[in-house]
């Protein structure tokens, strides 16, 4: 597909999610026998009524039972289907985690879990449809990828790399409709690689999935107080990219990892777990949500405020850190 | 399903099936003080002969054919009555199952080895029905007239997502599905109707939308009458009335020999009981 400033701008309008069920998998259908789209339930919310009326023979829906959503989609891999399994990331990721484990994780099956709704996305319904530990569920789990996209152009490039993926995966999208746009056409999104928005020197802002734009809007602020930000997407949480780490951990004084999602076990724990390994590198502030659910329930920014995760409290903190 | 009902054939799968029982001895014996999955093994020992004496079409030389019948074991604590069925198979040689339990072999475990006719890695129960409708699924999907049989213990029929398999079972009119119900009334802390009541499970499955087929699990001719019975309109459970332990005079019915090691004088008086035709 030819991608123009034109597209960008009208995904980002329709959101991470219905860029890549309502543009993405029916493109990837078109070029791939083996896909099969399986939901609970969601079809609608999930923008798969078109894709389900376009090709009905690679749609199913097993109603509200997530569990039987994984076992299923176990058993089309297994027989070569190359299966697609999506509904909200808290349920996905949590309710059928067990059944990701025996089946996805243990026996290596090709299927790609697409959480919907990751972070406070669903921000009025309240805990129960948040994910706000999906990362680290999934990430513990041997031959799991994790993948989080930081506006609809990467969620619609994510889709073709899982498409093309062997193995098990889990991609998160929390990108709302009008969700703000990161990357321009002239984007390439390079699979396990972190991505260098811009280059600064004084600290560097590893952020992924929605906080990447926040963390944009943190280092604008902060330049204008003389502190240089380079901003780096962490767009593949698992398996992390070492070397692109690496170069930050060598180049600047403090490292700030910003994610819609608890600092337990997370992307900051990943880029914690590295640097560990490593001596003389700089300290790492862990921008999340803190152990804790925010339990009033609100707008997805009034949650990101309980939790510091807006761009003008990212550089507050920030700078009160290189004080 | 055409499957030979005759004298001859009945008698050659109990032979079988002794012979595996005889195996499940010694691989129990084996184990040592660690001790084994007895009693849902010994359930499952006619279930799993006429599997794969009769009903099964898998071919060892060709283990991955698109065209074989599938079979998911769920209630994996029945390897003292698969591993003997493999080897009886031809999957694996009999002087493998000497391996059994141990450190690091193919056969300890829940092992998943296509390549050996071991087509899933079970243990954690309740889950394999989810894939078999799956794989149930594709072979309508893709027109391949292949049927996946899902062996599962009665206890794991607790667990909720069953129930969601079963209604999906349904719901995709899966024909080719065959849930079989290792029915021996006991899970690990006692009596199945005492810990969760499964009830009238004719009528819960029959409810579901099944083909319902009640039969004796240790009577080869009733088995065999059992998967004859499958229909070709609706998914299909065969519930088996078995006895836990089944075969051990001292650990039938009995909790306990869910998992236990045997001593030299036990496996003495189970394999007296054997070859004295006292079991089967």
């Amino acid at each position: 597909m030819n991608i123009t400033k034109g597209t960008i701008r009208s995904w980002s309008r329709l959101g991470q999610r219905a860029t890549f069920f309502g543009i993405a998998v029916p493109e990837i259908a078109k070029q791939n026998d083996d896909l099969m789209v399986v939901t609970a339930d969601l079809a609608q919310l999930s923008n798969l009524t078109k894709f389900k009326d376009q090709f009905p023979d690679k749609f199913l829906n097993v109603g509200i039972a997530e569990q039987n959503m994984i076992g299923i989609s176990a058993g089309l891999a297994m027989e070569g289907y190359n299966v697609f399994a999506t509904t909200y990331a808290s349920f996905i990721t949590i309710r059928d985690l067990e059944h990701i484990r025996q089946h996805l994780s243990n026996l290596a099956l090709n299927v790609k879990l697409i959480g919907t709704a990751a972070g406070v996305v669903a921000a009025r319904s309240g805990v129960a449809h948040w994910a706000t530990e999906d990362m680290t569920f999934m990430r513990a789990l041997p031959g799991m990828t994790v993948m989080s996209a930081a506006d609809s152009l990467e969620a619609y490039c994510m889709a073709n790399f899982a498409a093309e993926h062997k193995g098990p995966l889990y991609i998160r999208l929390n990108g709302v409709p009008d969700c703000p746009q990161v990357y321009d056409e002239s984007y390439v999104f390079e699979p396990e690689k972190i991505s260098i928005v811009s280059e600064g020197t004084d600290a560097a802002l590893i952020a992924s999935g929605s906080m990447v734009h926040e963390a944009v809007e943190a280092a604008a602020l902060l330049e204008k107080d003389g502190i240089s930000c380079t901003i780096a997407n962490m767009h593949t949480i698992k398996p992390v990219d070492k070397e692109g780490l690496k170069k930050l951990f060598d180049s600047h004084r403090l490292i700030a990892t910003i994610e819609e999602h608890s600092v337990i076990g997370g992307m900051g724990s990943a880029v914690a777990e590295y640097k560990a390994t490593l001596c003389n590198t700089p300290r790492q502030v862990f921008i999340g949500f803190q152990d804790s659910f925010c339990y009033n329930a609100g707008a997805q920014k009034y949650l990101w405020e309980q939790a510091g995760l807006t761009g003008t409290m990212i550089a507050e903190k920030i700078r009160s850190e290189l004080k | 399903m055409r499957l030979d009902h005759s004298t001859d054939n009945v008698s050659r799968i109990r032979d079988m099936a002794v012979r595996m029982r005889k195996m499940a001895l010694d691989m129990a014996l084996s184990a040592g003080a660690k001790g084994s999955h007895i009693g849902g093994g010994f359930s499952a020992m006619e279930i799993m002969a006429v599997l794969y004496g009769e009903v099964l079409r898998v071919d060892p030389k060709d283990p991955l054919n698109v065209n074989r019948d599938r079979l998911l074991i769920s209630k994996n604590h029945c390897t003292l009555a698969h591993f003997p069925a493999l080897a009886e198979k031809g999957f694996i040689k009999e002087e493998e199952l000497e391996s059994y339990a141990v450190n690091g072999s193919r056969l300890i475990g829940y092992p998943y080895a296509p390549e050996i006719g071991i087509e899933y890695s079970g243990g954690s129960l309740g889950m394999a029905i989810s894939v078999g409708v799956g794989q149930a699924l594709a072979a309508k999907k893709k027109g391949i007239d292949y049927n996946v049989y899902v062996l599962m213990g009665d206890g794991e029929l607790n667990e909720g997502s069953v129930w969601e398999a079963f209604m999906s079972a349904k719901q995709f009119g899966l024909d080719n599905l065959i849930a079989i119900i290792d029915r021996n009334h006991l899970c690990y802390d006692g009596e199945t109707e005492d810990v969760m009541m499964l009830g009238d499970l004719n009528a819960k499955m029959s409810s579901f939308g099944f083909n319902t087929i009640g039969c004796s699990g240790h009577d080869i001719s009733d088995l065999l009458r059992a998967f004859y019975s499958i229909s070709a309109a609706a998914p299909n459970a065969v519930i088996c009335d078995t006895v836990k332990g089944k075969g051990l005079s001292f650990a039938e019915n009995r909790p306990e020999w869910h998992q236990k090691a045997i001593t030299r004088e036990q496996y003495d008086t189970a394999l007296a009981d054997l070859m004295g035709g006292k079991v089967i």
